[in-house]
């Protein structure tokens, strides 16, 4: 099996106002001109396939994959209908699917493929695959959330990714959908005036982002408790997409990171972030900065590092 | 006007594997059986539900969920197909139901001059959940009554399930309100399980009845409980001890269904009619009706 090529990953909100209403406020344009950066990005990269993991799909039977060859529906989302409906119609890569599926059940996890017309894909999956890849010109792959599912499965599921993108030599663009801070506001608001739920928020918000920024994927990883605790609403067990994005991407902080936006939506922390595997930056970060598997005695981090 | 009133109140839990187990025509899975102690009880509860007379189904579902307050179906019509995002492989449904837009409108009213956020829902590609389905078709699977949809706003993700049982008593003080000045007779559903932890894995044959049962017996020991204080007519006690059952469990009763049903018929003091008790991929299921007529109020199980 050869080692993936993983191009690079995209970090990005669920919510619809990029899609649906860009023009309400300045924020939700600043996400929709990161989202076109990306685009244009994916469009020049040789990717041929778009792997999204996102936040807003929860399954319980294991994880779903989602298989059908031209899902197509018209969306609405639960609680911003007013804003408009996502008529939708994707390209999957079928092949992918069930070889993602069949990579995790070998590393035993539970998974099944869905293919049903009118199955509902979910509307941070939706906002994602509009967005990045309008024309369907790169055939694309979901894969759900299972609310159950905590570090240890979620780890084994991005691995299991990484070894159906190795074992099909597809180069390929990560895609995660998810929140930063995830409370919103219960009120509704005038766009116009949206801005971060809290202080709080916002400051977890940039101390993420300051990690994406250096590219320190694996650091984020190894903080998703932490991060889980401090600012994400407790709807589920635990902040997962950053186990997902370094398990998939490669358990390490080698990656140059661009923060392309960051902005409210409806209170919520969106931003849109890009990492790219990078050369150049083994030993200046925190996890990869050691052998964990040898003790070289203790050392200055920033002259040595792991190969 | 007569004043409005509500003529029961139903728990109606909604797993999709009984609308599936059914195979209604409007479902495109097909199933070999199953879960006959909850479609058997739910098939009596239709019955008695023929002999009341009502104008209109009012159902609380934690399958729309709404963190910016609380949502009405706001259109008089929907029409399209609705897939179990978890169980697609159960419940395909194509629906066509008519919503009692009138009475949504007033019960909407009625809770924002209380304080409650609310919106109502008016475009027309929604897709109708699948708790609303599987409840309305088990309770009145000839689907001639309009029904409201209620969403679930997720107090108990953004605050507590105290504050949960606060803001769904509330909402059910309003709705209460509005059923009565809109002199309509109207059924209420509160449409969840109790315990709810499921299983992760699913029988290669989901109506396999060797496979299913309870997922731990705490959930069981909770359950029952429950099913005990409803019998000796205790509801207010079933709320008061709501946050603690629901964060035991794991309990569906985190979305405000039950709560928001109790508020609303005034936590009755008389015996609930218990109609079956049974898990679904290891949840706790359980359907039972309050009658507020003497009369009528049976002893089923
Ligand atoms: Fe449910």
């Amino acid at each position: 099996m050869s080692d993936p090529e993983i191009l690079f990953g995209i970090y990005c909100p669920p919510h619809p106002q990029p899609l649906l209403s860009p023009d309400a406020s300045e924020g939700y344009g600043k996400l929709r001109d990161a989202f076109e950066t990306c685009r244009k990005r994916i469009e020049e990269s040789e990717a041929d396939l778009i792997l999204v993991y996102s936040t807003t799909w929860p399954s319980i039977i294991g994880h779903q994959i989602q298989g059908h060859p031209e899902p197509e529906w018209v969306h609405v989302d639960d609680d911003f209908h007013y804003l408009g409906s996502m008529p939708y119609k994707f390209k999957m890569d079928t092949e992918f699917a069930e070889k993602f599926r069949e990579s995790a059940e070998s590393r035993g996890l539970q998974s099944r493929t869905v293919s049903y017309d009118g199955f509902p894909i979910d509307t941070g999956s939706i906002v994602a695959l509009k967005l990045l890849n309008p024309d369907n010109r790169i055939p694309a792959c979901i894969v759900s959330s299972n609310m159950y599912a905590n570090r240890a499965e979620t780890i084994v599921l991005g691995k299991s990714a990484r070894d159906a993108i190795g074992a099909q030599g597809k180069k390929a663009v990560v895609v995660v959908v998810s929140s930063l801070s995830n409370r919103m506001f219960t009120e509704h608001i005038d766009p116009a005036e949206d801005r971060i739920h809290s202080a709080k928020d916002d400051e977890w918000n940039k101390k993420i982002l300051e990690f994406f920024g250096d590219g320190r994927l694996e650091d984020l990883s190894q903080l998703s408790r932490e991060i889980h605790g401090q600012i994400r609403v407790q709807k589920v067990v635990a902040y997962k997409p950053a186990w997902w994005m370094s398990a998939t991407m490669g358990q390490h902080n080698n990656y140059t990171g661009e923060v392309l936006a960051y902005e409210a939506l409806h209170g919520s922390g969106g931003a849109v972030v890009v990492l790219t595997p990078s050369k150049g930056s083994v030993g200046d970060k925190e996890f990869d900065e050691d052998d964990v598997e040898h003790y070289h005695g203790d050392r200055g981090v920033l002259d040595t590092g792991a190969p | 006007m007569a004043k409005g009133e509500i003529v029961l109140g139903c728990l109606a839990p909604h797993p999709p594997h009984v609308v599936y187990a059914e195979n209604p025509e409007q479902n495109e899975a097909f199933a070999e059986g199953g879960w006959e102690t909850l479609r058997w009880g739910y098939n009596r509860l239709a019955r008695k539900l023929k002999s009341i007379d009502y104008d209109a189904m009012v159902i609380f579902t934690p399958h729309w969920q709404t963190y910016i307050g609380t949502h009405f179906l706001g259109l008089p019509k929907f029409k399209s197909k609705s897939v179990d995002p978890v169980f697609p492989n159960l419940f395909r449904f194509n629906y066509d139901i008519s919503v009692d837009v009138e009475l949504a409108e007033k019960m909407c009213e009625v809770a924002g001059e209380s304080g409650i956020v609310t919106k109502m829902m008016r475009n027309p590609d929604f897709r109708i959940d699948y708790g609303t389905i599987t409840s309305c078709h088990m309770l009145n699977p000839e689907w001639d009554k309009p029904l409201v949809t209620i969403s679930s706003n997720r107090n108990a993700h953004y605050y507590s399930p105290e504050v949960m049982n606060e803001q769904a008593s509330a909402l059910g003080d309003a709705c209460a309100k509005a059923i009565e000045e809109s002199g309509k007779k109207v059924v209420l559903i509160s449409s969840h399980s109790l315990s709810h932890r499921h299983f992760v894995t699913e029988s290669p044959l989901p109506e396999d009845m060797s496979r299913e049962h309870i997922y731990n017996h705490s959930q069981y020991v909770w359950d029952m409980k429950l099913v005990d204080l409803m019998r000796d007519g205790k509801m207010k006690e079933v709320i008061d001890i709501m946050p603690e059952f629901t964060e035991q469990t794991i309990a569906e009763t985190e979305a405000g269904g039950l709560t928001w049903m109790m508020a609303a018929m005034g936590y009755p003091e008389y015996p609930a009619e218990i109609y079956g008790y049974q898990s679904v991929i290891g949840t706790g299921n359980l359907i039972a009706a309050w009658d507020p007529l003497e009369a009528t109020r049976e002893i089923v199980l």
